[in-house]
């Protein structure tokens, strides 16, 4: 006697039109999508994470204002052929910043050759600072004169506090066509 | 010694017949990298220099006496400098090593130029070998790197303002370095801060620079030899004398 019970054929004519094959495959796809769907983006979010990561949040860098005392030590006397007063070497070793006084002004050079950034040495007798990397040459006045260095040396931010102190942010530099910025010198 | 350990790790037997030297090139995971068999003229001084030979040859050095400089040095601005002078006044065969891997460097940039102009010159950069060619402008750039981020690591005068000069260069990169034309990023977000991680030349950056040194960018030359390698052989071995 042949099994015609079986209640669960293996393989049946949909008779509505609406094919069971059908149904599952746009199911695997749906699951197909999602699945790469979540591997993609998986994907680009750790590598969005990982360029992110070079990126630290804090620098262990030293802080960046300092104090170099107040307007006596920068006293008026004649200038030089540039205008300038006096170069204050003093917070150079440790700011890489000289203190220029002119006679109705102070400001601060940032002690980088603006050719490629080597730190220049201040000559006092001949007024002028070298840079021993290409041979960039600059005025006492921080302008450029010789070598390929491109434009005079940056200024910092400079202003005088309450107590009469002048201080100085490394974080605000000032490119020459900047220099007439009321943040990028002291009158005095 | 044809026991079954022997058999087990090499599929082949000791007579020298040319179906056993086929195999000892085919069953070698190392060997089967080059050609099955070498023609003549590929042997020829004259024709290749062995320029890319003796610069792989260079880059091994490298490896060897890098492994070797490991032990000593400490990656950080207090120790580094002090490190190469213990490695050149104390360190027992320190100052051979230190040189020895000074002079490789400058060796693998000088042979890998060469081998270039060899490539150049006999033509071998033509069909059916162009993508090799592109695979030895990737290995001519990381050599440059390799040397670039080693320049750093001694960390005295020469290093520091190499390192200076030549990441400010990448400052003047256009859209991703702060001082480049059609700049996107400030100066805590471009290339040059990537590349230093922070704005001066400090302890990230010496940092960044070894691990560069001695891992991503040997790494990544490996992996760049080996399909070098594989390539010369997938193109029909060593291109003929014309
Ligand atoms: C890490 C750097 C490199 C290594 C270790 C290396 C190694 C080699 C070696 C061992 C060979 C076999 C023939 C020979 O010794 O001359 C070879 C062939 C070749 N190399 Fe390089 N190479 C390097 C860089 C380059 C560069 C910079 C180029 C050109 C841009 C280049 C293009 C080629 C080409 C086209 C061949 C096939 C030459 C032929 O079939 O005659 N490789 N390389
Ligand atoms: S960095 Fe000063 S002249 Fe080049």
């Amino acid at each position: 006697m042949a099994d015609d019970s079986n209640p669960i054929p293996v393989q049946q004519e949909c008779p509505g039109g609406c094919c069971k094959k059908d149904v599952s495959e746009s199911r695997r796809t749906l699951m197909r999508r999602l699945g790469w769907g979540a591997f993609f983006t998986t994907l680009a979010v750790s590598a969005a994470g990982t360029l992110r990561f070079f990126f630290p949040r804090v620098l262990f860098e030293p802080p960046t204002t300092f104090k170099i005392g107040t307007l006596e030590n920068y006293p008026q006397g004649t200038a030089d052929k540039y205008g300038v007063v006096s170069v204050s070497e003093q917070f150079m070793e440790a700011q890489r910043v000289w203190i220029v006084r002119e006679s109705d002004k102070i400001y601060a050079i940032f002690g980088k050759c603006t050719h490629l950034g080597c730190t220049p040495k201040w000559f006092p007798d001949d007024r002028q600072y070298k840079c021993p990397c290409h041979g960039s040459q600059y005025y006492s006045n921080g302008e450029n004169f010789a070598g390929p260095a491109p434009r005079p040396m940056d200024r910092y931010a400079i202003t005088k506090l309450e107590d009469g102190r002048i201080m100085v942010d490394k974080s605000v530099l000032f490119t020459v066509t900047q220099f007439d910025d009321p943040r990028c010198f002291l009158e005095a | 010694m044809a026991t079954q350990i022997w058999k087990s790790i090499f599929r082949h037997d000791f007579e020298d017949t040319p179906a056993n030297r086929g195999k000892v090139i085919r069953s070698n995971v190392f060997l089967h990298l080059h050609p099955l068999r070498i023609p003549k003229h590929a042997m020829k001084i004259r024709f290749t220099w062995c320029m890319g030979g003796i610069t792989f040859f260079a880059f091994l050095v490298e490896c060897i006496t890098g492994i070797l400089l490991m032990f000593y040095y400490h990656p950080v601005i207090e120790y580094a400098y002090m490190d190469m002078k213990y490695l050149q006044f104390d360190v027992p065969f320190g100052q051979i090593l230190r040189n020895i891997h000074r002079w490789g460097a400058h060796l693998m940039v000088m042979t890998v130029m060469l081998h270039m102009l060899r490539v150049f010159l006999t033509s071998s950069y033509k069909p059916p070998r162009e993508f090799n060619w592109v695979i030895g402008v990737l290995l001519l750039t990381l050599t440059l790197l390799m040397s670039f981020t080693g320049y750093l690591l001694p960390w005295d005068q020469l290093a520091y303002w190499a390192i200076t000069v030549g990441t400010n260069m990448g400052a003047a990169t256009p859209f991703i370095g702060v001082e480049g034309p059609f700049s996107l990023v400030d100066k805590f977000t471009d290339v040059r801060f990537v590349l230093l991680g922070g704005t001066t030349v400090g302890a990230n950056a010496l940092l960044r620079f070894y691990v560069a040194h001695v891992i991503a960018i040997p790494a990544v030359v490996f992996v760049g030899c080996a399909i070098h390698f594989w390539r010369i052989r997938k193109d029909g071995g060593i291109s003929r004398p014309l």
